[in-house]
């Protein structure tokens, strides 16, 4: 015991493990989780490799954000895996535009355009091309009303629908649109990737490729709108329903790429790269939720659980010297040792594969303090039932462990099954308490079988106890035992 | 505290003995009551589910002196539609709480309480919840409650014997069904912090059933060699004797739990700890029940159905019979194996009395 307990100490030593690492409801950030589906349109199934790739764009996205210790990792298994992206200190609402993007890229073809300001409904011109355009007359009122000054109107909503004919605006709020169906979809993209205008130095674009559907689509697409008139020939390149850049189409493009320009700086010219290769995937993905804990929560909450704990345990201690009295300072000294065995082993599981304490975690850690008090509690009941059966105390200690272990091993297996299923089917929280009730459930098998048992065998063999002294917890007055042995009026 | 390890010694040897298989019908009925308010709690009210299952948004704002009526007016600012929920939690917080939103209408409500309460966006709690988040975690829980199920049927099922786990099963199902109905019943928050709660239960319930059934199963081992009791008499005589066990480690294991309900819900007011805690302290209470009242008369009734189990009980009905005159007046039934089980163990003489 003492041998584990110091290799573990050592390891802390040797791998610099000295501080917990505490999860973002501890020390305040931002966590948004992610879960994929298929996207609309799309037939197949969202596969491990799709979701990691996503993940590696997410966490390049995410590290352009340059804080430290930022995490991006897919969770759960199967059909069950999610994109949990955990970002400490408060960057909150970087982090959550950045990963909330769906990069819903679109071509559409341009059928008006105007000034970003709101016009009245009745204005001839706009009524006119409305007409003319043979759109619905809601679409031209939508168009009408549409104030693309306000910055509110222009953060994307990524909710168009692609078949249908849309009211957009410019993303620096210079024009606004009506577009009609997508024809080209960003699915149909291959591959995207940032350049610079070689001939000039400056002038950051994005140089799209298609796919063959993607050739051919923007091809008929490029062909039909060189013969029309303005605006009717330029075709708009839509980023989550707000117009990147509508270039007017002079020729017919059937190579199979384009170029996206809109006076980009090199990093923003990345990241829409980024965007479209993420685009690019047959995954859509939901942002099931968003926390943002703000560093003094993180720490109120800190201080709560590590309260609640101390007093949980300060608790069940008292009881158990109260009413196990010698006794009793076993379980305290075996829950001192789980209780340092769990600290070590999260300090050195930090360390090693990136655990976390989460609040959640710690809650977990706190219920497993009854779960191991639990064990001592049924090895010492069967010791002082084996005592009223008119065994000695040693004797009783070893045939009420032999008794006793079966019945810790198949309750603390229970509790192993619970942990190890919540970990594996949940997210998030519930992971982080299965983690460490699953953790300090091993732990008390641990204690119960390498400490806790041999240190009653040796008490059992000092006087104190042997002899049934009033305050060791295994006296006869206490376990009321009778002067006639037991088993005489069990015959009766 | 000698005066209760006294009584635990009364117990083991059966001096002190509670009939709880012999009048287990007064126990399922107080059960079935319980699961018919669950139920129709339930269907009428449903549970109070959180944003994390309907989607939403919540924000909090810290600031000594924070007004409710402050937070209502900044929301109005922003004509968020739907529901808007502002509650003050602890002393110095207050919470808004809204349907699901949009990114930017989020922001808005964010730049309207920063403004307002003249903090930083950064320091406002935010949780978003998508609207298809709490069935996709609902569904989880789900998996995990019947995979857990299963695999624990499966386990116990070896470690002992089928009808054991069989009995120990519908406890469980029983706890977390009567938990959820208080839950119903009472109105609380059902959070993701509630769902683990809920999944804890099945652990802890089992904890209890599994300490009771050990005892039984060495109880019962040599019982139809020596033929001095009914499988009933002697599941009793085990329940009687783990009864300080249980109810030691059913207080030990509420006292952390009661401590993180009283720090969760006394210092932050609300939050993951308290509606984890609640949902444990009250599956742990039923948890104790069922352990007791529940899986062991199940147990009993099931193997007292066994055909060596029903000769057992007419060899101990006869030798009783033969030994007593008192119960000679039970002779008529006796031909009847629940009846012989209903009788209780030949420690009860209250039971007797009652007859």
């Amino acid at each position: 015991m003492a041998v584990v307990l110091l290799a573990l100490l050592a390891a802390v030593f040797i791998q610099g493990a000295t501080a917990v690492r505490l999860g973002l409801d501890l020390r305040g950030g931002t966590s948004v989780t992610l879960q994929p589906r298929i996207a609309q349109g799309e037939a197949g199934k969202v596969t491990n490799a799709a979701i990691d790739q996503a993940v590696s764009i997410i966490r390049q996205r995410v590290n352009s954000l340059g804080v430290a210790e930022s995490e991006v990792t897919a969770q759960g298994s199967g059909v069950n895996r999610q994109i949990v992206i955990s970002v400490p200190g408060d960057t909150g609402r970087r982090v959550v535009d950045l990963v909330g993007q769906t990069a819903e890229l679109r071509f559409r073809q341009v059928l008006l355009s105007g000034a970003p300001t709101p016009v009245s409904a009745t204005d001839t011109a706009t009524a006119a091309a409305i007409t003319a355009s043979g759109l619905s007359p809601a679409v031209g009122k939508k168009f009408a009303s549409l104030d693309c000054t306000q910055a509110v109107n222009r953060q994307g909503t990524g909710s168009d629908v692609a078949t249908q004919p849309i009211v957009a605006c410019d993303r620096s709020g210079n024009s606004k649109y009506i577009l009609a169906g997508a024809e080209v979809l960003g699915r149909q993209v291959s591959k995207a990737s940032a350049a610079i205008n070689q001939s000039t130095g400056s002038g950051w674009y994005v140089l799209l490729n298609f796919n063959n559907d993607g050739t051919k689509a923007f091809a008929d697409l490029t062909t039909r709108v060189t013969k029309l008139t303005p605006p009717l020939n330029e075709v708009a390149i839509v980023l989550d329903g707000l117009v990147v850049s509508a270039p007017r189409i002079n020729e017919a493009i059937t190579a199979g790429n384009a170029q996206i320009t809109g006076s980009f700086s090199q990093v923003e010219a990345e990241d829409l790269a980024n965007v479209l290769k993420y685009g690019a995937l047959p995954l859509a993905f939901d942002r099931g939720e968003v926390q943002q804990i703000s560093p003094t929560l993180g720490a109120d909450q800190l201080r709560a659980g590590l309260l609640a704990g101390f007093l949980g345990l300060g608790l069940v201690l008292l009881y158990s010297l109260l009413y196990y009295r010698g006794l009793g300072l076993v379980s305290v000294g075996s829950l001192i040792v789980a209780g340092s065995l769990t600290y070590l082993l999260i300090l050195l599981l930090g360390k090693w594969i990136g655990f976390t304490l989460t609040l959640a975690g710690i809650a977990g850690a706190i219920v497993a303090i009854g779960i191991t008090a639990d064990s001592f509690i049924v090895y010492f009941e069967r010791v002082r039932d084996e005592v009223r059966e008119g065994r000695s105390l040693r004797s009783a200690v070893e045939t009420g462990w032999v008794r006793a272990r079966r019945t810790i091993i198949v309750a603390d297996f229970v509790s192993i099954i619970a942990s190890a299923l919540l970990y594996l089917l949940a997210v998030g929280g519930v992971r982080g308490f299965a983690f460490t009730l699953g953790l300090t459930t091993l732990i008390d098998l641990f204690v119960v079988f390498v400490f806790t048992k041999p240190i009653v065998t040796v008490l059992a063999k000092l006087n104190f106890y042997s002899s049934g002294h009033p305050l060791s917890g295994v006296s006869a007055k206490s376990l009321g035992v009778l002067t006639t042995p037991p088993t005489a009026e069990k015959g009766a | 505290m000698s005066k209760l390890s006294g009584l635990g010694g009364r117990l083991y040897r059966g001096d002190t003995s509670i009939d709880f298989i012999g009048k287990r019908r007064r126990w399922y009925a107080f059960s079935g009551l319980l699961i018919i308010a669950s139920a129709v709690a339930l269907s009428l009210q449903g549970l109070h589910l959180g944003i994390e299952f309907k989607g939403g948004s919540s924000y909090t704002v810290t600031k000594t002196g924070i007004s409710i009526e402050d937070a209502r007016s900044a929301v109005a600012t922003t004509s968020i539609p739907g529901e808007v929920i502002v509650q003050k939690v602890g002393t110095n917080k207050v919470r808004v709480q809204t349907g699901s939103l949009s990114v930017l209408q989020s922001n808005a409500i964010q730049d309207a309480l920063a403004k307002k309460f003249g903090v930083t966006t950064d320091v406002i709690d935010t949780q978003i919840v998508g609207p298809s988040w709490g069935k996709e975690i609902t569904r989880k829980a789900l998996y995990g409650l019947f995979a857990f199920l299963i695999v624990v049927l499966l386990y116990l099922a070896m470690a002992f014997e089928p009808k054991m786990a069989a009995a120990a099963i519908l406890a469980v199902i029983h706890d977390v069904f009567i938990t959820v109905g208080i839950y119903a019943l009472v109105g609380f928050d059902v959070t993701p912090a509630t769902v683990i709660g809920f999944l804890t239960i099945l652990g802890y319930s089992l904890y209890d059933t599994v300490v009771v059934f050990d005892k039984v199963r060495e109880n019962t081992r040599t019982i139809t060699s020596t033929s001095k009791m009914t499988y009933s008499q002697a599941a009793n005589l085990a329940v009687n004797q783990t009864l300080v066990r249980s109810f030691n480690t059913s207080l030990i294991a509420l006292m952390p739990v009661g401590s993180i309900l009283f720090v969760g819900a006394g210092l932050l007011g609300a939050g993951t700890l308290k509606d984890l805690s609640l949902a444990l302290f009250i599956g742990l209470a039923t948890g104790t029940y069922s352990s007791i009242f529940i899986a062991t008369p199940i147990l009993a009734v099931l193997r007292e159905r066994e055909p060596a189990m029903k000769a057992l009980a007419k060899r101990v009905n006869a030798r009783s019979v033969g030994a007593s005159v008192s119960s000679g007046v039970t002779t008529d039934t006796q031909t009847q194996v629940v009846d012989a089980g209903k009788r209780g163990p030949r420690n009860q003489p209250k039971r007797k009395r009652r007859r």
